[in-house]
């Protein structure tokens, strides 16, 4: 018989957050490690001298080394500070590994200069970038932001609208389809020269590049959507009174939509690459064209900020549109999460 | 002609309509080949009535069902409700099909208001959904998709739809097959209970004799495909019926040797 009575596990002390040798291997440890690891980045900022001319290395090193306070005060306080100490304590393995990539990034580039210094900039120079280019580069960021979303959301409701036409009704299909299938495979980036020509400006021939772009999938998987609905669910909606306004509405449409958010997806990425070329060829505006600048002035530094802040919005842009989906799609089971 | 004897000589409330269907024959085109399902079919139903359709699987009673919903024409024939010629599908003739093919993107309060919100009298009679949930004992998943439901809930659910638009006839198309026999004897006394006190027209598939006979006013046994009424049964007891009872028994066995099964008896 087990000699556990109900009394023995109550007076049991609880485990309160004391530091102890074993939770210092566990998560205080991972923390620990992830401050000591932002203490270098900054001590390797401050320590040696640079090898080139940037004006901002102390004031990243000075808050490399804030960031590690606030990284071990939080480790400790965890426990006091709810949800925000929880996220700390859940991402301090990624802590470590950055604060460890920067410091090598920085003994690499700024104070050896074991990498060939021109094509590889140190942190502070892209920190540079951020402080002394910002007016230029959020001006980029707005360009860039507009055309794409003007474009997307021209494009996607098109191919929403065409999609369910054709996967409706049959005339719709008829004309429809012989040109979508013509057209629509080529890639959107072989009507620049031609869109460039005979658009009044060069916004209104990329947005309609986007659009293109989006439209394709959107129209394709739309349409397969509205396609594959089961006819039992009109043979349902019909029996309880359903005009067909009602069947398109509210039977095609919510049950294609899954497959709408799979074209959604797919035209978003291949606008985005739209986007990029039509500013660096056409537009003079957007991170595109930032990038090209960059290039023909050789600023390297200017080109991997404007790369880290493309990857934030592209990777922005695909949450909204997860999220988006998981908020309409609840009903679905076992959705991706992104 | 049909409930003339029958014990309970019931008065039926006014809400049932009278089901024709005559001379109705069908059959589909497969691969060129013409496929006859329905052969010269002949059924009068009075209103209120519970006719339950036996026959072997794959020999038309879907089918005929789905004549009688206006979802599809006969080949030859006419279907009427009360002396109207069946044209099209109308919300007083609904149907629950063999699945409950719920909208898996609607929940189960939105599932049971279709018929209303395609009718369009949603706003003023949102009470008929909730009263048409509760009857099916679902008030505490009115908000749960269909992936979170059992299968048996599922068919409450496909039941009450139907139901909230107080058809004057209700076509149930092996409503309970999927039904674990617990659930399905409480459905079958519910259905029952519903149908004494609604008094709609029932015309209803099975491939179960017994619940025919617990169910049912008149069995119509169908032959095989391309189905023939083989034999028109009237069930003459009162409800509620018990399983062990004699009579049926009786009726039991006479209509599993008219579907060919003596020697299982
Ligand atoms: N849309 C269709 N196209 C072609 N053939 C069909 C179609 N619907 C049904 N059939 C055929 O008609 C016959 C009768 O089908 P039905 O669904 O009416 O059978 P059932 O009596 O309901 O069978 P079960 O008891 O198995 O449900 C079957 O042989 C089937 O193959
Ligand atoms: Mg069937």
């Amino acid at each position: 018989m087990s000699t556990y009575s109900v009394s023995d596990a109550a007076a049991a002390p609880a485990p309160r957050a004391a530091v102890t040798l074993s939770n210092l291997s566990g998560s205080y440890g991972i923390g620990l490690a992830a401050s000591l690891a932002w203490l270098a980045f900054g001590l390797s900022c401050l320590y040696w001298p640079d090898v080139g001319d940037w004006s901002r290395t102390d004031s990243l090193g000075i808050g490399a080394i804030v960031i590690a306070a606030f990284v071990l005060f939080g480790t400790f306080g965890a426990d006091y500070l709810g949800g925000p100490g929880e996220a700390l304590r859940k991402r301090a393995p990624w802590l470590v590994a950055l604060g460890a990539l920067f410091t090598l990034w920085e003994v690499a580039t700024a104070k050896f200069a074991w990498l060939p210094l021109p094509f590889f900039p140190p942190p502070q120079s892209i920190l540079e970038v951020y402080t002394d280019d910002l007016p230029k580069l959020l001006d980029s960021v707005f360009a860039s932001v507009k055309l794409q979303l003007g474009g997307y959301i021209i494009g996607a409701t098109i191919g929403f609208v065409t999609g369910v036409s054709i996967g409706w009704s049959q005339k719709a299909g008829y004309w429809i389809h012989p040109v979508l299938r013509f057209i629509g495979p080529l890639p959107a980036t072989a009507w620049l020269p031609i869109a460039f020509f005979s658009f009044p400006s060069s916004w209104s021939a990329s947005t309609f590049l986007i659009a293109l772009a989006t439209g394709f999938p959107v129209t394709v998987l739309t349409w397969s959507g509205v396609a594959s609905v089961s006819s039992a669910y009109y043979d349902v909606a019909r029996t309880l009174g359903a005009k067909p306004s009602f069947l398109v509405l509210k039977v095609a449409i919510p049950a294609a939509l899954p497959h709408v958010f799979v074209g959604l997806f797919m035209g978003l990425g291949s606008s985005f690459a739209v986007l990029v070329v039509a500013e660096m060829i056409g537009v003079k505006a957007g991170l595109g064209w930032y990038l090209q600048w960059a290039q023909g002035w050789a600023a390297y530094a200017n080109m991997y900020a404007a790369l880290i802040v493309m990857s934030l919005l592209c990777s922005g842009a695909i949450t909204l549109l997860f999220r988006t989906r998981d908020r309409l799609l609840v009903w679905q089971k076992g959705v991706v999460k992104w | 002609m049909v409930v003339q004897s029958a014990a309970e000589a019931i008065t039926y409330p006014a809400v049932g309509a009278e089901l024709d269907i005559e001379g109705v024959s069908h059959a589909f085109d497969i691969d060129g080949a013409t496929l006859p399902v329905l052969d010269n079919v002949s059924l009068a139903i009075a209103p209120g009535e519970f006719v339950a359709l036996l026959g072997p699987s794959g020999c038309g009673k879907s089918t005929l069902l789905r004549l009688v919903a206006g979802l599809e024409r006969p080949r030859a024939g006419v279907l009427r409700e009360d002396e109207t010629r069946i044209t099209g599908p109308h919300p007083s003739r609904v149907v629950v099909f063999q699945d409950p093919t719920l909208f898996p993107w609607r929940s189960v309060w939105d599932n049971v208001a279709l018929g209303l919100e395609a009718q369009g009298i949603l706003k003023t009679q949102r009470h008929r959904v909730d009263d048409a949930i509760d009857l099916v004992g679902l008030s505490s998943f009115r908000n749960a998709y269909p992936h979170q439901l059992s299968g048996g809930m599922a068919q409450r659910v496909a039941l009450a739809r139907a139901l909230v638009n107080d058809p004057k006839i209700l076509v149930l198309d092996e409503p309970l097959g999927k039904l674990d026999s617990l659930t399905r004897i409480a459905m079958q006394s519910e259905i029952v209970a519903l149908w004494q006190r609604k008094g709609f027209t029932t015309l209803l598939v099975t491939h179960d004799v017994e619940e025919a006979l617990v169910l049912a006013n008149r069995v119509i046994v169908l032959s095989d495909r391309p189905a023939r009424i083989k034999a028109d049964i009237a069930v003459q007891r009162p409800y509620p019926r018990h399983r062990g009872d004699p009579y049926l028994a009786e009726l039991r066995k006479q209509i599993l040797g008219l579907l060919g099964l003596e020697a299982t008896w």
